[in-house]
């Protein structure tokens, strides 16, 4: 082996040393690659993996925590919740089309390899800013992507958030959530249990598509970027639907052992993982692995990532009936291999031994790497902001429509208009409202689900940040009427190796664990997504969550619109001076700095205990939370997000000692928008003030105009927002579209 | 009633039919596998909507040459039923069993959201239970939703009254404003001379149940099983 050829595998010598040590010999080519995959960054987790043991990740509800395709959690009536998140934020970059259309493939087949019908898909996307045309290009490529697979497999993408920020102009960010559901005692895993049972392969034919994507997915781009096109996998979303059809056909007769989706480092990842779990080995024959094309070498078969694959164990004796349903479906089907006793993944090719590692080697025993971390050294500068420098608000009136213009703020309907949000029949509370929600069949149950991460605050403060993303996903979730169950982590950061990264990622993995333990919300599943940076320059750390909530009875649901004029409205939490790393400051003052909201656990607590309970009695017209934009913003979208009417807003606040500013788009933490019908108020009030949770009536739904009267504080002059709804819905709903068509 | 739900490979509204047939109606549905090779006992047939066979080529154009398609014409021919969603309408016109073709969406995007639909026929088997003119909620969810025929059809179709829904304000206005996918004339839907084959773009089975938030669709399957009633005859099939 050339020094030059492990270079290209992207392996350090002190790792190929270890592969030495594990063979007792010089790997010959294809091990070479096979190693290369699974202790790529990607698959092996070998710089995050000493800190996500800091997660928590049980529960009362966890059925199955980490470590397989997804994550589970228990909804009762003998049902589980199969969730995960994952990126696929490099092939994005480089094909934006196929690229976020396979991230949709892959993680529908993590679920439905567990034995669930996938029901709903969420995205998280980061772009650039659109004044420029190649991000312009990535945004509608990675919609139309996302569009063609997911509507194609006739799973609703029914929510999901996109921000804007040029931190992301050459890696933007592409994080897709998929949620099924399974009976609790119909899951399956990826095991290669019971020696000598056969080993199947079904689905596409394996190509020379998208070989060493796992590779890629673990390093920076540079200039040069565009040239890795070819690693980019191409999906056939149709296949993929009679592959989903099949497995579930599969699943419902007693014939399976365990099963993996060939998704990463294709066949060697679903092979060796399944008989590591299982504490066994694997024979493989690649002979009759079904090919797109004559000449395949063994590299190419073990490393390809082509989509729409999978590998089943099934019991010994029942192959024929598999091969039966997977014909039944047009798919290919090859029995490849069988299960053995002796630890060793054994690869031949026309009767010849082409690999033969020990299965829990390349599977377990990736190189473990406890990284360095400190803070940069410009932390002081990002969080250094002297407010007395910034000149408050003058005209409140163009503030407001520059916030609701700004595409992070903006309505995202020329989005998910282009998403199939209703098939299947589920989808109660369609895109844009806090969260989604779906019925859950056969139940009176549903469903709630929100992707959330403000990547700006984690920058800033990754502790606080990602604190904060934890108590926005359930604070959402809440607004929906639903008690916060379960949670996916995509952990989006740059290069681990560079100190201020890893110190990025340590402090968010804390402020993950301290959160997530206060609220008692286990994280089931996740991802890790490093070396998002090109030529030096990282993205803003981005851990995306996505968290799944529980509604017992589908009339407790709740949305964020206004629903009667003559409604009280009542704001929930309190508004402190908390203008550092909000959206305002980066619209108005261009500016992204200062410390991030402070958040006190405590008080998100009380109020989402509080919330929930008055949403279930019945007592709430409508719960909104604030977030990007603060007051202003929120009120603005309670009034025009609905989706028949739009309705007007009479409110009136007092500035005490705040700043203009920082009353109506600080981004203080822990408070949510209600209306309540006139005769609650007084009930809805008391029971806050009994539940230890700031409330006040600031105003009254109806009109139509949205009028905000700031009086005069003690330190600052009064101002006033009256603007006519028309215009502010025309303002925030087609901005998107406008720049879009304008460019 | 018993209705025949025909899955294709692709279909993904399939059981979105089951469901509002047999959990919300509480009719009798039998699912259809594409290669099925008889469809005895059954009242209705209903294409579902989706992407048979990827759309690859184009919307239905694989898909008419499947099997069961020769049992659904023949079922036609005798005066069944048949209801076609979506792709089940794109299959219909490609089958021949509906005039016309289906364009892609004048956006090039694929839309979905909900539009008001104007009941241009309320006298047919599926809109019966409509007034004349009404101005229903419907939910649209395709690219490929630009109807078009030529004009000596479209007029032959226009003096059957075979545009049975057409897009609107929500006024009931039909104008060009309101045509979210350029089809002709704002045609939403149609159905064949005899009256027994409507297809239809919107999809009334998202919508009809008040917990999804409207259930204007119920109309069309209320109409649907409402005619059967009253027509209710068994069906002489050709023996196949």
């Amino acid at each position: 082996m050339t020094k030059e050829l492990i270079a290209q595998h992207n392996l350090t010598d002190d790792e190929y040393q270890k592969i030495i040590g594990i063979l007792g010999r010089e790997p010959n080519i294809t091990e070479l690659g096979m190693f290369s995959v699974m202790w790529s960054e990607h698959c092996s987790y070998k710089s995050s993996r000493v800190h996500l043991r800091k997660l928590p990740t049980t529960g009362p509800r966890v059925v199955q925590g980490p470590g397989e395709n997804a994550g589970v959690v228990d909804i009762g009536d003998g049902l589980c919740a199969v969730f995960k998140m994952e990126s696929h934020n490099h092939p994005s970059f480089i094909e934006p089309y196929q690229g976020a259309a396979t991230g949709v493939g892959g993680i529908l087949r993590d679920i439905f390899t567990m034995g669930a019908r996938p029901i709903a898909l969420l995205d998280a996307l980061r772009f650039g800013g659109l004044d420029n045309a190649k991000n312009r290009h990535l945004l509608e490529g990675v919609v139309a992507g996302i569009a063609g697979y997911g509507n194609c497999m006739g799973v609703p993408t029914i929510g999901g958030e996109i921000v804007f920020n040029d931190i992301y102009s050459k890696n933007p960010l592409v994080n897709v959530f998929c949620l099924g559901i399974a009976h609790k005692d119909k899951i399956f895993l990826g095991t290669a249990a019971g020696i000598d049972n056969p080993v199947i392969y079904f689905g596409s034919k394996t190509g020379r598509d998208g070989i060493h994507g796992a590779t890629m997915a673990s390093d920076s781009f540079d200039d040069q970027s565009e040239q890795k096109r070819p690693t980019v996998q191409v999906g056939d979303p149709f296949t993929e639907k009679l592959l989903l059809e099949a497995c579930l056909e599969l699943m419902a007769g007693d014939l399976l052992v365990g099963i993996q989706d060939m998704g990463a480092a294709g066949l060697t990842s679903s092979s060796c993982e399944m008989a590591s779990r299982a504490g066994n080995g694997m024979d493989l024959d690649l002979t009759d692995v079904p090919r797109r094309e004559p000449g395949m070498t063994p590299y190419e078969l073990m490393l390809s990532e082509s989509q729409e694959r999978m590998l089943m164990v099934a019991q010994a004796g029942k192959e024929q009936e598999c091969i039966r349903i997977c014909k039944k479906w047009d798919l290919d089907v090859a029995v490849v291999g069988r299960v053995t006793g002796d630890g060793i993944l054994r690869v031949r090719d026309q009767g010849k031994v082409v690999a033969e590692i020990p299965a829990k080697s390349l599977a377990d025993d990736g190189p473990r790497y406890e990284r360095p971390y400190s803070p940069p050294g410009y932390q002081d500068m990002l969080t250094n902001l002297n407010y007395d420098a910034l000149p408050d608000v003058k005209d409140a009136n163009v503030a407001l429509l520059s916030l609701l213009e700004s595409p992070t703020i903006a309505s995202k309907r020329w989005v998910y208009e282009q998403y199939d949000h209703m098939v299947r029949t589920n989808t109660m509370v369609r895109p844009g409202s806090d969260a989604a929600v779906v019925r859950i069949k056969g139940t009176n149950k549903a469903l709630a689900m929100t992707v959330d991460c403000n990547s700006r605050y984690c920058l800033l403060h990754p502790y606080e940040g990602a604190r904060i993303a934890v108590a926005e996903a359930a604070r959402n979730l809440v607004c929906s009427g639903a008690e916060p169950i379960g949670l996916t982590d995509c952990l989006n950061f740059g290069n681990p190796e560079r100190p201020e990264i890893m110190w990025q990622f340590v402090l968010a993995i804390e402020g993950l664990r301290d959160a997530c333990e206060y609220f008692k919300v286990p994280i089931v599943s996740g991802n890790v997504s490093f070396y998002n940076e090109t030529n030096g320059l990282s993205i803003y750390p981005t851990p995306m969550l996505g968290m799944v909530g529980l509604i017992d009875s589908v009339e407790q649901t709740m949305t964020q619109w206004f629903k009667q004029d003559g409604d009280a409205i009542i704001l929930l939490g309190k508004t402190k001076e908390d203008l550092g790393g909000t959206e305002y400051l980066k619209v108005l003052h261009h500016r992204e700095q200062g410390s991030p909201p402070l958040l006190s656990l405590e008080e998100e607590k009380s109020l989402h205990d509080f919330l929930l309970k008055v949403i279930r009695e019945g007592l709430v017209q409508s719960a909104h939370d604030c977030s990007d934009g603060g007051l202003a913003v929120a009120l603005v979208e309670s009034c025009i997000s609905g989706p028949t009417t739009r309705r007007g807003a009479v409110v009136r606040l007092g500035l005490d000692t705040l700043r203009r500013d920082a009353l109506l788009f600080g981004e203080s933490q822990s408070r949510v928008v209600l209306s309540v019908k006139p005769e609650l108020v007084e009930q809805v009030l008391k029971r806050a003030g009994d539940a230890d949770v700031p409330a006040m009536t600031i105003g009254t739904v109806g009109g139509d105009r949205v009028v905000i009267d700031v009086e005069k504080g003690q330190w600052s002059e009064g101002c006033r927002i009256d603007l006519s709804v028309d215009q502010l819905f025309e303002q925030w709903t087609f901005s998107i579209e406008r720049t879009l068509s304008q460019a | 009633m018993k209705i025949g739900v025909i899955v294709f490979p692709g279909s993904n509204c399939d059981d979105d039919c089951r469901h509002i047939f047999k959990d919300v109606l509480g009719q009798s549905v039998e699912m259809i596998w594409h290669k099925e090779t008889s469809l005895a006992g059954l009242d209705v047939i209903v294409l579902p909507g989706g992407f048979s066979y990827g759309d690859y080529l184009r919307t239905g154009a694989i898909a008419k040459f499947s099997p069961v398609m020769g049992l659904v014409k023949e079922f036609a021919k005798v005066g069944g039923m048949v209801l076609g969603v979506c792709n089940g309408f794109q299959i219909l016109l490609e089958a021949g069993m509906l005039p016309g073709a289906m364009l892609r969406n004048k956006s090039l995007h694929f839309i979905c959201k909900d539009l008001p639909v104007k009941v241009e026929n309320a006298a047919t088997a599926f809109t019966s239970a409509c007034q004349p003119g009404q101005v229903l909620t419907l939910p649209i969810a395709h690219a490929d939703g630009n109807y078009y025929a030529d004009p000596v059809t479209l007029a032959a179709m226009q003096a059957n009254a075979q545009i049975v829904l057409r897009y609107c304000t929500p006024e009931g206005k039909v104008m060009p404003e309101a045509n979210p996918n350029g089809s002709l004339g704002n045609i939403a839907g149609i159905i064949n001379a005899a009256g027994n084959v409507l297809g239809m773009m919107p999809h009334p089975e998202r919508c009809a149940e008040t917990v999804l938030g409207n259930d204007d669709g119920k109309l069309i399957f209320r109409s649907m099983l409402e005619s059967l009633r009253q027509s209710k005859k068994p069906l002489q099939m050709a023996p196949v």
